[in-house]
């Protein structure tokens, strides 16, 4: 059997490790007032690296996450991953929304399995994959459940693992945990952060939480407000594997402080 | 037993089963259901002592119900049944399927909508009985003029009910689709539909009872078999009113029971959301 380690999208020898530039990317939304959302933004994210996007809501965090996922074309600039040009929704990106989306009349299992019918894997592949995910994210026991019989913090367990299932090198996590209380956010933290040292994941993380983003990321991008660019890139050079209790840290919390101080700087540039 | 099926087995006993109405609950609305029968019947009979009409006029209860049975044990009845019950079924499977596709048209391009929208409101506004001895005269006194009839009755609510339900899904669950790099025709048949289910069949439900009456006005435009044709006999050649009811209560019970079929599929397909 698969230990949960291979399980993940990248284990060993399955998939290598992919990093992104954002080139100059601008968008606008077209409208009756067309509003640009990005403005010339560049990015860099090296393979296996976790970067924490944070900014004012309604800065274009989530748009940014959906250019990078191929969901949105961008007027100018471009995103690539290991140097090819992303045009569409792309197969090396796994994303997971705010919300976890899942498909009400579709058990957790056959949810799981959604993006692998799409792909077209046969059974017996579909199969073992979603037993190896059900395993890894430890949904088991929910496996023929409805989406409407699970907590906030399962289903958004299976999201994570429905994002994983066809082997994504990169993870886009849209505010994942936002719609949950405390002490699930923190225990999820622990788990992704678990997730990714078992792989070689590239992982960015749009969040509204400075401690959150402290505790996950290898650096914090802070945007500016609408429309966005990168207005401060904040390294978090803290050992992993992190705990929970290091957000009491003097250090950390000298990281958190600076991040919150170009936050507020920024918030004040625009007003 | 994979570690799957372990854990599908290991929730079914834990979570996802619904309670259903308990045994108490059940009877008590069988009982209601009986109870209002049995007062409709009374009432029913109370008319015709208050009234004092013949029977070829308004048969009693008791009357219709001897006549049903016999009308059942001489064979007179099921040959017309199963001839409307073919009208009904297959005009409903062509209206439905059609309407179906239709409505995803419709729902997924305003063009089309523009279209096909003013000619679909006048078909519907137009009656069928209307239309009937036309379509007849066209397609002869068969089955296929029947199954057009029927067909169009059923189209309109479906149609729109699938309309409205598809663009009534929930348009993140369709970004979520698209990131997942699904086709259009992925989208359609994997989440728009099975999404806007609960609509479609509610469509259906409609759309099975109009298929009763489209037969039967098909068979009165012109017909040889099926019950609206034994509805016309019993009228008209051999004057029996109490075979008129017994037919009439005849398709009153495949009315009641194909729509209580559309209940459980619908039950069945989108019940344990």
């Amino acid at each position: 059997m698969t230990t949960a380690g291979e399980a993940l999208m990248t284990g060993p020898g399955r998939v290598a490790p992919a990093g992104i530039l954002v080139d100059d990317v601008s968008l606008t939304f077209d409208g009756s007032r067309p509003t640009p959302v990005l403005d010339r933004l560049r990015l860099e994210v090296r393979p296996r690296e976790i970067v924490a996007l944070i900014g004012p809501n309604g800065c274009g965090k989530s748009t940014l996450l959906r250019v990078i996922a191929g969901l949105l074309a961008p007027d100018e600039g471009s995103v690539s991953i290991d140097g090819r040009v992303v045009a569409a929704p792309d197969e090396r990106v796994g994303l997971v929304f705010q919300e976890p989306r899942l498909l009400a009349w579709r058990s957790v299992e056959a949810n799981v399995r959604f993006p692998l019918e799409l792909a077209g894997w046969p059974r017996d592949r579909q199969r073992a994959r979603v037993g190896e995910l059900l395993d890894l994210m430890a949904i088991l026991e929910v496996a023929a459940a409805r989406p409407s019989t699970l907590s906030g913090g399962t289903a958004q367990r299976v999201a994570i693992a429905r994002a994983l299932a066809l082997e994504p090198s990169v993870l886009l996590l849209d505010e994942p945990f936002t719609a949950l209380d405390a002490l699930t956010r923190e225990r999820l933290n622990v788990e992704l952060q678990a997730l990714w040292e078992r792989s070689a994941a590239t992982i960015v993380l749009v969040t509204h939480s400075i401690p959150e983003a402290v505790f996950l990321a290898d650096r914090v991008v802070v945007l500016s407000p609408r429309p966005a660019h990168v207005v401060a890139d904040v390294p978090v050079p803290i050992e992993r594997p992190r705990r929970l209790a290091d957000l009491d840290s003097a250090f950390v919390s000298t990281v958190a402080a600076e991040v919150r101080s170009h936050l507020a700087g920024a918030a004040e540039g625009a007003a | 037993m994979s570690a799957v099926e372990h854990g599908r087995r290991r929730a079914q006993r834990n979570v996802g089963v619904r309670p259903r109405l308990d045994p108490a609950g059940r009877t008590g609305n069988a009982v209601l259901v009986a109870l209002s029968l049995a007062a409709f019947l009374l009432v029913w009979q109370l008319v015709v002592w208050v009234s004092g009409f013949k029977s070829f006029i308004l048969p009693g209860p008791y009357t219709v119900a001897e006549r049903f049975v016999r009308a059942w044990a001489e064979g007179m009845m099921w040959p017309h049944v199963q001839q409307t019950l073919v009208e009904v079924l297959l005009g409903f499977a062509i209206g439905a399927l059609v309407a179906v596709a239709a409505g995803v048209l419709l729902a997924r391009s305003r063009l089309a909508e523009r279209l096909l929208s003013p000619y679909l409101v006048a078909a519907q506004a137009t009656p069928v009985l209307a239309l009937a001895p036309l379509i007849v005269l066209w397609f002869g006194n068969g089955l296929l003029s029947k199954l057009v009839i029927t067909t169009l009755i059923v189209f309109f609510p479906v149609a729109i009910a699938t309309m409205v339900g598809i663009r009534g899904v929930d348009r993140r669950l369709l970004e979520m689709a698209r990131s997942f790099r699904a086709t259009d025709w992925q989208v359609i048949r994997r989440v728009e539909v099975p999404a806007a289910l609960p609509s479609i069949l509610g469509g259906m439900r409609v759309g099975i009872t109009l298929a009763v009456i489209g037969a039967i006005v098909g068979e009165w435009a012109g017909g040889e078999k099926g019950v609206g044709v034994l509805i016309n006999l019993a009228r008209g050649s051999l004057f029996d009113i109490p075979l008129m009811f017994a037919a009439l209560v005849t398709l009153a019970l495949l009315g009641v029971t194909l729509y209580l079929v559309m209940v459980l599929v619908e039950r069945r397909l989108v019940g344990e959301r």
